[in-house]
């Protein structure tokens, strides 16, 4: 209700500009749909080039110069569109070897990437050698559950990012896996990990309620699903455990999700998990479709995947 | 609906003078409040194949061909020499190339190791599925350590006791695969029960210490080699498996390695 108070204000004021600028310039401007385009890649291991002929597994597949093609064709066709990668940027090939992730950061930023999150590969050259590789990078890396007050990454990386695109406010934020057990402490130093749950309720609040975001992403490297072991945090239980969320994009099991899962959040409303598996081998594209409310027939979402 | 457009309504009839405007500014008010109202109603989602019926960016490969180059140039270079192709499942217990990984990770971790604590590695154990691929007759390159160990793994030393090591023994005799095995030398019967274990060709000593370098994954449980982690220290060399191996390349200008009798079924 109190939004709606808010908007009826707003389009007050909007009426009193319109009156005394006689406005013709916002009437032909006035935005009835929008349309935007959610492109992702997690786990890309450092995989530059495409796979070649003779590999046993993924031949012909892959390579970032493809991958930039496709990108800009479908910028061509939606401007308003945003690219996100879900971590493990580093480690798989020797590119990584030999240049420490320079590489695969002035790519990704050539290829115009929004944000991406941090996956535990990136921590392969120690936390160090991922801040020596930042000024390579022209894009936003979002984690809000890795604190790292006390580390040398500290101010480089932020919980969230809004982005508006077409008339619509999109808040993004980054979720880290445990690092405990599964990276050595002394490459990942105090980088403190905290609990993604709760920090999704901070996120989703502040994105949702105070900052009235029309669209809400969470880059995670959580992992998709834990069969064997049902306490571990995955994508597919903070969807479930959570709200407000409308599309989480996920990394870390290497996934290869055919078409995003459907998952009822802690509200009963349905949302997106999608994970592309690795490599690079595909990209996610996922369009929302912005209507305004005189044209919205029925309550809900159609959903189509 | 529009309770938006109502309070415009009374605002402008209050304000307004240009009546012809009227209806203008109404539609105006309309798309406005149309604007703020945008809702989501509809997601199309499509996960797109990136392959080779796709264009490639030529800006992006050019910037990318100079750094392909150069790791080219030195993968490619050439720092030994196979005499034969050798694969991982040339032998049931133990084979050449598996003999070769093994012994090589004690000729370069040992001189560390020894420096560091002032002891010995006893013996090596690599597992078998960690060797990524044959190593071909002919030239070796760097190339050839990145395909047939593309993992970081890195050497770890572990101390363990007569306890752990008769866990291990007992391990690769039920595991009965050819897990790279060095100065460990196992004599299995018919029934794959052990006949004979040694270590640097003694007994397994109850009150020694044996220190048994392997690698992190499987220090860490991998290839379920769970006797690792009950011991009395773990030695952490910082040295990738496949930087020894390179080192050992460059050390040894022909690589030669054989099937021997360090790990046997005898009927």
């Amino acid at each position: 209700m109190k939004r709606r108070d808010f908007i009826q204000k707003t389009t007050a004021g909007t009426a009193l500009a319109t009156l005394s600028s006689l406005g013709l310039q916002s009437f032909n401007t006035s935005i009835k749909t929008s349309k935007i385009t959610i492109l992702h890649t997690n786990d890309v291991h450092s995989h530059i080039d495409a796979f070649t002929a003779e590999d046993g597994r993924n031949a012909n597949k892959g390579g970032i110069a493809r991958r930039a093609s496709l990108i800009e064709s479908f910028k061509n066709e939606n401007p308003n569109t945003l690219l996100f990668d879900a971590g493990d940027i580093f480690q798989g090939t020797p590119y990584f070897n030999y240049y420490g992730g320079e590489l695969e950061f002035k790519l990704m930023s050539q290829l115009k990437y929004d944000a991406a999150t941090i996956g535990n590969h990136d921590f392969d050259n120690s936390i160090e050698g991922l801040y020596a590789q930042l000024p390579h990078a022209k894009f936003e890396f979002l984690s809000a559950n890795y604190d790292f007050s006390n580390t040398i990454m500290n101010t480089h990386v932020k919980p969230y990012k809004i982005f508006k695109k077409g008339g619509i406010k999109i808040g993004v934020f980054g979720l880290g896996i445990e690092l405990n057990g599964l990276v050595d402490p002394k490459m990942f130093k105090e980088t403190k990990y905290l609990n993604p749950i709760e920090i999704t309720q901070d996120m989703t609040r502040i994105l949702k309620e105070e900052q009235k975001c029309d669209l809400i992403i969470c880059l995670s490297h959580l992992g998709y699903q834990y069969k064997n072991n049902d306490q571990k945090i995955s994508d597919l239980k903070l969807a479930a455990l959570t709200k407000n969320i409308d599309l989480i994009i996920g990394g870390h099991t290497h996934t290869f999700l055919p078409k995003p899962t459907i998952v009822k959040n802690s509200e009963g409303k349905n949302m997106l998990v999608n994970q592309v598996g690795c490599y690079g081998l595909y990209l996610g594209k996922i369009d929302f479709y912005f209507d305004s409310n005189k044209n919205k027939s029925t309550k809900g979402t159609s959903i189509i995947v | 609906m529009h309770k938006g457009s109502k309070v415009e309504l009374n605002f402008i009839v209050f304000n307004m003078r240009f009546t012809h405007l009227f209806f203008l500014l109404y539609i105006g008010v309309f798309f406005s409040c149309k604007q703020s109202h945008l809702q989501l109603t509809k997601i199309e989602a499509k996960r797109i194949d990136v392959n080779d019926s796709l264009l490639v960016d030529s800006k992006i490969e050019a910037f990318i061909n100079p750094f392909r180059e150069r790791i080219n140039k030195d993968l490619d270079s050439v720092l030994s020499y196979s005499v034969g192709t050798f694969s991982k499942t040339d032998g049931a217990l133990n084979t050449a190339i598996g003999n070769y990984m093994a012994d090589a990770v004690y000729d370069e971790a040992n001189p560390i190791f020894k420096n560091r604590t002032g002891y010995d590695i006893d013996m090596v154990l690599l597992n078998h599925g960690g060797i990524r691929s044959i190593l071909s007759k002919g030239n070796i390159t760097k190339r050839t350590a990145f395909e047939l160990m593309p993992f970081e793994n890195s050497i770890v030393v572990v101390a363990l006791q007569k306890p752990q090591i008769d866990s291990l023994i007992i391990y690769l005799s039920k595991a009965k695969r050819a897990h790279p095995i060095s100065k460990l030398k196992l004599t299995l019967d018919n029934d794959f029960e052990i006949l004979e274990a040694k270590i640097k060709g003694n007994d397994i000593n109850p009150n020694k210490t044996y220190y048994v370098a392997t690698n992190d994954y499987l220090y860490n449980g991998g290839d379920n080699m769970t006797f690792f982690k009950t011991n009395d220290s773990l030695y952490v060399l910082d040295y990738k498996i496949r930087t020894a191996l390179i080192d050992n390349f460059i050390k040894n200008d022909t690589i030669n390695p054989v099937r021997d009798d360090r790990f046997l079924q005898i009927n």
